[in-house]
């Protein structure tokens, strides 16, 4: 698109459960010219971290959020002006510069990124659509004070969401504006998205009536005169109010405090909001249990020798030994149906594909991102040592689309390059498991010689482990699922793994 | 037990309680021969002679004021303004004497005034009005509004017991129009105590008088469209049930007063601010009021329709805080 006129650059929607994101940094600076598609700010949402393209060509002219603010979907993150024109004028001096309608409605991945997800289940809020037109860009409602930039949120969402430790943004509303609502909140929470204590209803508070000096119905009337029988008159008194219930004792919540000497802040990001709030609530949901076997990797060393120079050479892909790990695991789910399954309400979930999920480190490891390789199941080894390197590469580079994290049956992760030789990782929900590999190492191994012998060899041993939920998976079930992976992975090339 | 509409619940109660207590009596304009404006009073002189049955001139500040003098004497009386709009001329009587006489002076003031009250029929400025707030920002006055004939017979039964001066607004448009079943013993009807119109979930409604109707039918489209009204009637403003409406408000968390009478500083303000006031957590959207405008009631049947709050109005209001 040639700009002829000024094209607001807006926060994409990506994905449609997803109502705000974060501008992590800016990849141009104002003043700085740009081309049409050009990598213009890198923003991270609750579902990726993505780069934001430019919508138009021309010059950066104004940077209406900084990095490390939060906004919401559509919101105006910048205007780029065409070539030449004028600097920008302050913001304060907005009506002229933002009267022209947004050309570009949203940065180009968006489109793709707000089709419907099959695995999302979610109630959808409404995306909310670019920048109307008529009002000028100072239109736009400042983030309130606390807001947080995010939509209103009522007394009572407020005071709901304190009870239960919930986050009000992390709901999607029905209400006007994508509002949560009342009714949003409640219905979170008995979805058993939030496990909390149920609520205790404070009851309304009694008073006293207003009433002036009501005189009692006894009072002397002149006399001779009968005073009829003194009906219940209507003078309450506090006496009469219901006792008022206990107070409800609300969770404690964090409050804001200034840093102490010595200590330095920095804002949570929308993807470490996310790590936190997920793995709470799976630790909250699940029975964690974790189970781990030794594999003499003699085999898949030797094989990993022997493909390492074709694959490389004629496809550019380094066979890892994370990938022979993942392809026999998938064989293995074929017999285990239940690791790769899901507790749904009261019902028991089973597949005739995985989705395996491979945690993948971001950011020098502050952050985590788990995509998910589709249909594993049909993938051989070298479509699968492909796939890990394809979604790892556009982790690290911000290129994942929502679908890309979604729609998991059973993740693996892989912690042992840092030489770790045991960990009980938290399992991805609603999944049933997470498989951990750990640190390929040499050691003494008995093992039986020609005649049946025992002899200490050397062999590669790794460590893996499943960490399972008790919920749906028993140790007998886990301990079959394990033993089948390492016969699996010490037979390798015997039979179809 | 037999059906009845809301003038003759009222009227039957007046009768009620003239037979059983001899110190209680009506006075009013034309109350007597001609048996009222509304002819509530109808036959009544007749039954009780003309000493307990007084025409009065045409003063309300003469009426409020015998009839304040009566209650002092430890009589019991009933006086009928022929339209609420001229209990403005008997606002000294009514405010600086009848009002604060127990405070002054420790005796009671057990007088009833009955106010024909509301539009709905062109009357036009002078005989439309619903001047309930003035009086309820007076301490020492309480305030009635029923709206069924069931509640007409009871709430009179119960203003007349109270040792304290009652305003009793009965709506015109209610007289004839409204039948219900009205008990044929006596029986009093308790002030402060809301009655629930309908039940509801989404959120609470709260009116009197003949809004109570208006609101009914607005929300019987609302539930068409999913929407669950509950609708409290007030019954009586002063006192009025704080503890209904609070109760309410915690179940539905979205609230809307409705009233005949103009907006600015009526007593639909009294309440939004009380529900602000002490159930502002449990507040899903701002408190809604839909009143008359801040104008006199235009004759007009045009005018006076834009006026009165219609079912229309009540029914957008609603949507607009459902979908809130």
């Amino acid at each position: 698109m040639s700009t002829g006129t000024q094209v607001e650059v807006v926060m994409p929607q990506m994905g449609v459960s997803v109502s705000e994101g974060t501008v992590t940094r800016w990849l141009k600076q104002p003043g700085d010219t740009i081309e049409l598609d050009e990598p213009l700010l890198e923003i991270s949402t609750d579902k990726v971290d993505t780069e934001v393209p430019s919508p138009g060509e021309g010059v950066l002219a104004e940077v209406r959020v900084q990095e490390g603010e939060t906004v919401e979907v559509g919101t105006v993150l910048a205007v780029i002006a065409p070539a030449g024109a004028a600097p920008a004028e302050p913001p304060a001096a907005g009506p002229p510069a933002a009267a022209e309608p947004a050309e570009a409605p949203v940065a180009e991945e968006a489109p793709s990124a707000a089709e419907p997800v099959a695995a999302a289940a979610l109630p959808e809020p409404p995306a909310p659509p670019a920048e109307p037109t008529s009002p000028p860009a100072p239109a736009q409602p400042a983030p309130s004070p606390g807001g947080n930039g995010k939509t209103f949120v009522s007394p009572v969402v407020a005071r709901i969401a304190a009870e239960h430790n919930v986050d009000p943004g992390a709901i999607a509303g029905t209400g006007q504006g994508g509002r949560v609502t009342k009714k949003d909140i409640l219905a979170y929470i008995e979805s058993g998205a939030a496990a909390a204590p149920a609520p205790v209803e404070p009851a309304a508070p009694a008073e006293a009536q207003p009433v002036a000096p009501p005189a009692p119905e006894t009072v002397p009337v002149k006399a001779g005169a009968t005073a009829p029988a003194a009906p219940a008159a209507p003078a309450p008194v506090p006496a009469a109010a219901p006792p008022a219930p206990p107070v409800t004792p609300v969770p404690p919540t964090p409050v804001a405090i200034a840093p102490l000497v010595g200590e330095q802040e920095e804002p949570m990001n929308a993807m470490r909001r996310g790590i936190a709030e997920h793995m709470r609530r799976s630790l909250d949901t699940s029975a964690h249990v974790t189970s781990a076997i030794e594999v003499d990797m003699s085999r898949v060393v030797a094989a990993r020798e022997a493909l390492k120079k074709e694959y490389q050479a004629k496809h550019g892909v380094n066979p890892t030994y994370l990938a022979f790990v993942t392809k026999a695991a998938i064989e293995t789910l074929r017999d285990w149906p239940w690791v790769n399954g899901e507790i749904r309400g009261e019902k028991i979930v089973t597949r005739s594909y995985v989705n395996v999920g491979i945690a993948v480190s971001l950011e020098e490891g502050k952050g985590l991102i788990v995509p998910v390789i589709r249909n594993a199941q049909d993938l051989n080894l070298l479509g699968i040592a492909r796939a890990i390197a394809d979604v790892a590469e556009r982790a690290r580079t911000k290129k994942l689309m929502p679908d890309d994290v979604q729609g998991g049956t059973f993740t693996i992760t892989n912690p042992g390059g840092y030489g770790t030789f045991h960990g009980t990782p938290v399992i991805s929900q609603p999944q049933a498991a997470i498989l951990g590999t750990y640190a390929l190492v040499k050691r003494p191994w008995v093992v039986e010689d020609a005649l049946g012998q025992d002899v200490i060899a050397i062999r590669p041993l790794m460590n893996i482990t499943l960490t399972y939920d008790h919920r749906l998976v028993d140790g007998a079930y886990s301990g079959g699922f394990l033993r089948d992976l390492r016969a699996r992975l010490e037979g390798w090339g015997d039979g179809d793994a | 037990m037999a059906e009845k509409t809301y003038l003759q619940a009222i009227s039957d109660g007046l009768r009620q309680e003239m037979r059983r207590d001899q110190r209680v009596f009506v006075l009013g304009e034309d109350v007597g021969v001609y048996g009222g404006a509304f002819k509530v009073t109808q036959g009544f002189q007749e039954e009780f002679g003309a000493n307990r049955v007084l025409d009065m001139p045409l003063s309300e500040t003469a009426i409020v004021g015998g009839a304040t003098g009566a209650a002092l004497m430890g009589l019991r009386p009933i006086a009928e303004m022929q339209f609420a709009d001229f209990v403005s001329c008997a606002w000294d009587h009514l405010v600086t004497v009848a009002a604060k006489q127990r405070y002054r002076a420790g005796t009671p003031i057990p007088i009833v005034l009955r106010l024909p009250s509301g539009g709905g029929f062109s009357g036009g400025p002078f005989h439309s009005q619903n001047p309930e707030s003035s009086f309820a920002h007076i301490p020492g006055l309480k305030i009635v509004c029923p709206s069924t004939p069931e509640d007409a017979k009871g709430l009179l039964a119960t203003a007349v017991e109270d040792p304290n001066p009652v305003l009793y607004f009965e709506h015109k448009h209610l007289y004839r129009r409204i039948k219900g079943e009205v008990p044929d013993d006596r029986y009093t009807t308790p002030f402060g105590k809301a009655r629930v119109h309908r039940d509801g979930e989404d959120v609470t409604l709260i009116t009197w008088g003949a809004m109570v109707y208006t609101a009914d039918e607005a929300a019987t489209r609302l539930a068409d469209e999913g929407v669950s009204v509950e609708i409290l009637d007030l019954r009586t403003l002063i006192p009025w049930d704080r503890e209904a409406v609070l109760e309410s408000v915690a179940r539905c968390s979205k609230a809307l007063v409705l009233h005949e009478d103009t907006k600015t500083g009526g007593f639909g303000a009294e309440i939004a601010a009380t529900i602000a006031e002490e159930a502002f957590e449990q507040l899903d959207a701002p408190v809604r009021r839909v009143a008359a405008p801040d104008a006199p009631v235009p004759f007009a049947p045009t005018l006076e329709k834009a006026f009165i709050p219609q079912v229309d109005d009540v029914a957008a209001a609603l949507r607009d805080l459902a979908a809130y």
